[in-house]
């Protein structure tokens, strides 16, 4: 079962809706004590780092979260779900994020800021999530911060918004998108299908 | 790089979508839904609603347009019409849009801007502009295009993008539904005195036009109605003639 974890952040319900389209199981779940059956989990999220971990704390999420990913279980972050495996965020100084990859989110200092529309994906290493996606392939996005991990091994594709920044992170089993698969029509889709079955 | 967007923008009326010019004369124009997917397999980078039906009824119809247009079709949604507090912003976001536009409600109350700003995050949140000429400036209108705010267009943006909205989509009623084009001066004006995407809005007649929306009149995104849903063009005609000049599309 792929649990949706629900932090009161956006719309989370398209990620569902998505899953449903391609016939999958998912549940969105508003507290832990719902993940007991879960074996996939998926941290969405629009809206600010800041409020964002505040809400995680607040609905005890974070820990959980935090152990699910350092036990290298399937999961994926998307937008805020990635910028929140972070340290830190220049949107919310003081905030401390999960921690998983180092480094911090940044603020776009170029271009017209949120960047929203469909870029293009440059792929730097084969992976999975990316299987039938050709390099170039345009995602859906819609961000003003983007993630600067210190070590680039994580980095699976970058795009290109004024300076080259991470479209993809992936380590071990923790996947992380920058863009909006669930909004990405079938490109989208078919990223989705591919973590559902391959990762 | 980041594309320019071609946006279909469907005004629904009771459920159904419905074009008029000037704001007037409106015509029955199809089913959303069945449009919505229609546009999305065109290649539609994003699908704007509005809700011009004044009425409660037309309000809750609204929500199951989204409900359902957004279980079939996976790009982005924007909704607008009648949303008058953070509340009904809350219910158009939960029932699967992305961003809600502001229009008349955001002139009377700025402070529902930095209200769903900080609740929904300035992406959510679209400053939806009817603007109309004025001598050498414009004004930002309300109810529809019918009343004048008062209101010099480009400092609202301005102050629209201060209080956290996150994207313009600029209408001018001057050229609504004319196919004359749209109005460059004011699509340029504004969008260089903004840091955030401007959506053009009103006019479109002709490929090149759209063009011109974005070379000269520096819009982000194009919105267009009518040509669309009478069959005039499709989102790929569009998307291969402006390929064909240059211009970085999806």
């Amino acid at each position: 079962m792929i649990a949706i974890i629900d932090y009161r952040a956006g719309n989370l319900k398209s990620v569902k809706k998505a899953f449903d389209f391609l016939g999958v199981d998912s549940k969105v779940v508003a507290s832990p004590d719902e993940l007991i059956d879960v074996d996939k989990l998926v941290l969405p999220g629009v809206g600010a780092f800041g409020a964002a971990l505040e809400k995680l704390h607040q609905l005890n999420f974070f820990q959980f979260v935090q152990q699910w990913i350092q036990q290298d279980k399937p999961f994926l972050g998307i937008c805020l779900g990635m910028q929140l495996l972070m340290e830190g965020s220049a949107e919310s100084p003081g905030a401390h994020g999960l921690g998983f990859i180092q480094g911090k989110c940044l603020r776009f200092d170029r271009g017209k800021v949120p960047q929203i529309g469909w870029n293009q994906i440059i792929i730097k290493g084969k992976s999975n999530l990316l299987h039938g996606i050709e390099d170039r392939t345009y995602f859906y996005f819609l961000h003003s911060y983007f993630v600067q991990p210190d070590d680039e091994s994580c980095i699976s594709a970058t795009a290109e918004y004024g300076v080259n920044y991470p479209a993809i992170l992936k380590q071990g089993n923790v996947y992380a998108v920058q863009f909006h698969p669930e909004k990405s029509s079938d490109a989208g889709l078919k990223l989705l299908k591919n973590w559902i079955e391959k990762c | 790089m980041l594309a320019i967007r071609i946006i279909p923008c469907l005004d629904v009326d009771n459920g159904r979508v419905v074009k008029g010019v000037k704001f007037r004369e409106i015509r029955d124009a199809g089913d959303p839904v069945e449009l919505a997917a229609m546009y999305n397999r065109q290649g539609a980078d994003e699908l704007t609603f509005l809700d011009i039906g004044a009425s409660y009824q037309s309000r809750e119809i609204m929500i199951d347009v989204v409900e359902r247009v957004s279980s079939e079709v996976f790009i982005p949604l924007t909704v607008g019409g009648g949303i008058r507090e953070v509340s009904d912003m809350r219910r158009i976001l939960n029932a699967g849009a992305d961003k809600v536009a502001l229009c008349t409600a955001a002139i009377k109350n700025p402070s529902l801007l930095a209200e769903g700003a900080e609740i929904f995050g300035s992406q959510c949140i679209v400053l939806s502009i009817d603007a109309k000429r004025h001598g050498d400036s414009w004004r930002a209108y309300i109810n529809g295009g019918r009343i004048d705010s008062g209101i010099d267009a480009i400092e609202w943006a301005r102050q629209g993008e201060k209080l956290g909205a996150g994207e313009i989509l600029l209408n001018s009623i001057d050229m609504d539904g004319t196919k004359k084009g749209y109005d460059l001066e004011l699509n340029r004006t504004l969008s260089e005195q903004v840091n955030i995407p401007v959506i053009a809005s009103g006019g479109a007649g002709t490929l090149e036009q759209m063009y011109d929306a974005i070379q000269m009149g520096k819009a982000d995104a194009v919105l267009l109605a009518s040509l669309l849903h009478y069959g005039e063009f499709t989102v790929k005609d569009i998307k291969n003639y402006l390929k064909a000049k240059g211009v970085r599309i999806r």
